[in-house]
């Protein structure tokens, strides 16, 4: 429905005439300082997870001349993070990791006077798929016998998340919907700790992307019941998705980089540029594969383009769910 | 069996010609790191990421893990030396390691710290070795409960306390836990307490910043004000005879602190929510309450130093633990180590003992390497940081409020965070001078974050019911021993058998 990753590719296929990933090598302008590379969630989590590892392969390739530092402002669902970067009083050396807060977060807070179209695009390198988790012992191995679980305990099923508003609530909001399921929802400060209290038994089940399960998964100890993609993921090929169940519904978590407003034209460029040699990295790609990620690249008209569209498509959804 | 045998083997891998000196070079640039103010273990290990890729794999966490042990010995050297906390690891270092430096007796805290360091480290490497995998479990049997209710048992080693002015105490504690809720609230994302309307307020208060102003800013302020503009100088001896004297008055006079902050701190750091600062605060209030003289912390007690060294080293070992088991970083430094692990193509997680093994044991084989190599270092430095305190007050002032003011910079980058922390200094300083506490709301700022979500997240999950707290078979105790303590005083008040609080004099 609202989220088809297919149908923005569709929509951006028309304007991706000249658009394979260019080398705009800027000569002129390079950093001068450490890069604040700002992270819009806590540690642990799926944005900071993937946030490392691109500062690992520039590091590892030597891409940039000063380092990137990261700094993780997870606080107000990313507003402390889109309020520190968009306050940046050196535009050119502050860039920013995203996540679909980028879009939710100046929706539902329109106090910050936050502003998205104002930053500086600079690479999309990937999006994330949500998977639905639970854990071995609660002895549920269908989505059915999910749905049965949960309503059979009146409202009593708890299950953790990143917040209201976040993702994953988006998720599990349009779940509870669609199967009129009564859900206890536990806010937590990132996907890691979501991911540990699961494995905890503290909570009783999670909608995290694959990134952040995937250890406990691999050791047996989460069981993935239901992908919200558009197609099975070839990770994990027995996990039906809810469009099979009948629901044309699936969403994906942004995962893209993105400068302070107010950054030169130089700087973009020579960003871009670093950003573009990371998304082809073999690394990059092999984390992509192995962490259940689809490429989605975009350059950075299109990006703006897939901005607005976002922030259209969340507005809908938020108020669908009387956010 | 088998894990000595590969423990032994990393050992030796650590010993080799490469590693060896990466060791060197590691523990003294996070000696120098952690002793600048500002500059922590964090930015030591982000900034010197990349050396490690011109490096083999196993040289490079060796390198890494050599900077973090660094670091946390540095952190206590300017604690002590100028009274700003190198790092918020040892801001609880700097409630005792500053008066003895006042007295004179900045070698007993420097070597104080330094072996309470050692057998932290030691402690805490001893610990991961014999137990990790079921440690990893006790971390997950942490849900929200458990984590709220240590959080109020560490409040409570704060109040129970006798000798202090309990009422000062809790305004304290709740002063703290106001700046430590300004920003956005974690559970409904909005913002909070946003002073004046002032963005600068959004990302809530740094506890760098805090720290820095109380203890830099207002150390100094403080210092000027008893010495009334006299030319005031400690003059420190330092000889090999002396520090031998010291060694044996820092076992005499730390072992307890030691002792509390080795377990106590490993435990802390093991939570994937707590982290090294949390674990030495909590271990100084420990040894404060057990000890026979708590009226004497504060005022230069060895065991005051002991304590958070001993544990802010063995928590920054029993943070790797919930990194390595389940891929969580229990401190922003694991975090950035967590990246390095990822490319060097290793998966952090529960399979990570079973799938690599020889890496796992080969880094904790480099942990009892670099603590070794760590306090030997951090000991052939002590001389040259006393000869510097022998430089006279009026001098040193000037560096202790530059150094304050670029520390505060470094670590946040903000000018507004520096009109904070002199702020923060300024206050302090006329809170000192009205006899308030001001560690109960260090201590606050520190945990309060930690505490506020865990609460309200249980409150949650039990519908709003306080049972929660009680019932469960990790929590209850706890939170049982916690409000015995809190109430401890009353009782004791009420038996008429309250010490009377000695006047604190100044110090």
């Amino acid at each position: 429905m609202l989220f088809s990753k297919r149908r923005f590719m569709g929509v951006l296929a028309a304007s991706m005439v000249a658009s394979a990933p260019g080398y705009a090598v800027a000569d002129g302008w390079t950093p001068r300082k450490p890069i604040d590379f700002t992270i819009m969630a806590g540690p642990g989590g799926g944005a900071d997870q993937i946030a490392r590892f691109i500062q690992s392969v520039a590091e590892k390739k030597d891409l940039t001349n000063r380092p990137l530092v990261p700094n993780n402002k997870g606080g107000g669902s990313g507003a402390e993070a889109l309020i520190h970067v968009s306050g940046a009083n050196d535009p050119d050396h502050t860039i920013l990791v995203t996540l679909n807060s980028f879009f939710t977060t100046p929706l539902r807070q329109e106090n910050l006077g936050i502003d998205i179209q104002t930053f500086t695009p600079i690479a999309m390198m990937g999006v994330d798929p949500f998977v639905l988790w639970v854990h071995k012992d609660a002895g549920i191995t269908t989505f059915e016998g999910y749905v049965e679980e949960v309503k059979s305990m009146n409202g009593e099923f708890v299950m953790g998340g990143t917040g209201q508003g976040q993702e994953d609530s988006i998720v599990i909001a349009y779940m509870s919907d669609a199967y009129d399921l009564d859900i206890k929802y536990i806010p937590y400060s990132g996907g890691g700790a979501v991911a540990k209290d699961l494995a905890g038994k503290q909570i009783m089940a999670t909608v995290n992307n694959p990134a952040e399960a995937k250890g406990f998964y691999e050791a047996g100890d989460f069981v993935p019941l239901l992908a919200f993609s558009d197609e099975r993921m070839p990770a994990y090929p027995d996990v039906p998705t809810l469009k099979e169940k009948g629901h044309d519904f699936s969403y994906y978590n942004q995962r893209a980089v993105v400068g302070a407003p107010g950054m030169s034209d130089e700087a973009a460029a020579y960003y871009q540029d670093v950003f573009t040699q990371i998304f082809e990295s073999e690394e990059w790609q092999g984390y992509l594969d192995s962490e259940s990620l689809s490429p989605l690249w975009m350059d950075a008209s299109e990006q703006q383009d897939y901005w607005g569209l976002q922030v259209e498509n969340h507005r809908k959804l938020l108020a669908a769910l009387g956010e | 069996m088998e894990v000595l045998a590969l423990l032994t083997d990393g050992m030796l891998v650590a010993l080799q010609p490469l590693n060896l000196m990466m060791i060197v070079i590691g523990v003294s640039v996070g000696l120098l790191i952690g002793a600048m103010p500002g500059l922590g273990s964090v930015n030591g290990v982000a900034i010197l990421l990349p050396v490690t890729f011109l490096v083999p794999p196993g040289a490079a966490i060796i390198f890494l893990a050599a900077i973090y042990y660094g670091a946390m010995y540095g952190g206590a050297i300017s604690s002590v030396t100028l009274g700003i906390p190198g790092a918020s690891t040892a801001v609880a270092t700097t409630f005792d390691g500053r008066p003895l430096a006042i007295q004179g007796r900045a070698s007993l805290a420097l070597v104080t710290a330094a072996l309470a360091s050692f057998v932290g480290g030691t402690v805490a490497n001893v610990l991961f070795t014999l137990f990790a995998p079921a440690l990893a479990s006790v971390a997950l049997s942490f849900g929200p409960p458990e984590v709220f209710a240590l959080m109020l048992l560490a409040f409570a080693t704060f109040v129970g306390l006798g000798g202090d002015d309990i009422p000062k105490t809790v305004f304290s504690i709740c002063f703290g836990l106001v700046l430590g809720s300004v920003g956005f609230d974690q559970i409904s994302g909005a913002p909070r307490l946003i002073l004046f309307e002032m963005n600068g307020f959004l990302q809530g208060i740094g506890f760098l910043v805090l720290a820095i102003g109380v203890y830099g800013i207002g150390e100094m302020l403080w210092t000027i004000e008893q010495s009334r503009g006299a030319v005031t100088k400690t003059t420190p001896k330092m000889t090999v005879k002396g520090m031998v004297s010291d060694a044996k008055d820092a076992t005499k006079r730390g072992w307890k602190g030691t002792f509390v902050g080795s377990f106590l701190g490993f435990f802390v750091g093991v939570l994937p929510a707590a982290g090294a600062t949390p674990g030495s605060l909590m271990s100084y209030g420990v040894t404060k309450m057990i000890s026979r003289k708590p009226e004497s912390f504060g005022t230069g007690n060895p065991d005051g130093v002991a304590a958070p060294e001993a544990a802010n080293n063995s928590a920054s070992t029993g943070s790797m633990l919930p990194m390595l088991t389940l891929g969580i970083p229990g401190s922003p430094t694991t975090a950035i180590l967590l990246g390095g692990m990822v490319i060097w193509g290793l998966t952090p997680g529960p399979r990570l003992f079973v799938d690599e093994q020889e890496f796992v044991w080969g880094l904790i084989g480099s942990f009892y390497v670099s603590n070794a190599a760590a306090v030997l270092i951090n000991l052939a430095f002590i001389p040259l940081f006393i000869w510097m305190l022998r430089m006279p007050f009026t001098v040193l002032a000037p560096v202790i409020f530059v150094l304050s003011i670029v520390g505060g910079y470094a670590a946040t980058r903000d000018m507004f965070d520096i009109w904070l922390m002199v702020i923060f200094g300024i206050g302090a300083f006329f809170l000192r001078r009205f006899d308030y506490p001001l560690a109960p709301a260090v201590l606050a700022i520190v945990l309060g974050p930690i505490a506020e979500p865990t609460l309200r997240q249980s409150l949650l999950l039990s519908s709003g019911d306080p049972s929660i707290f009680f019932t469960r078979p990790v929590a209850g105790p706890i939170t049982i021993i916690a409000l015995i303590l809190i109430f401890l005083p009353a009782i004791k008040l009420f038996r008429g058998k309250r010490k009377t609080a000695s006047d604190v004099n100044s110090g």
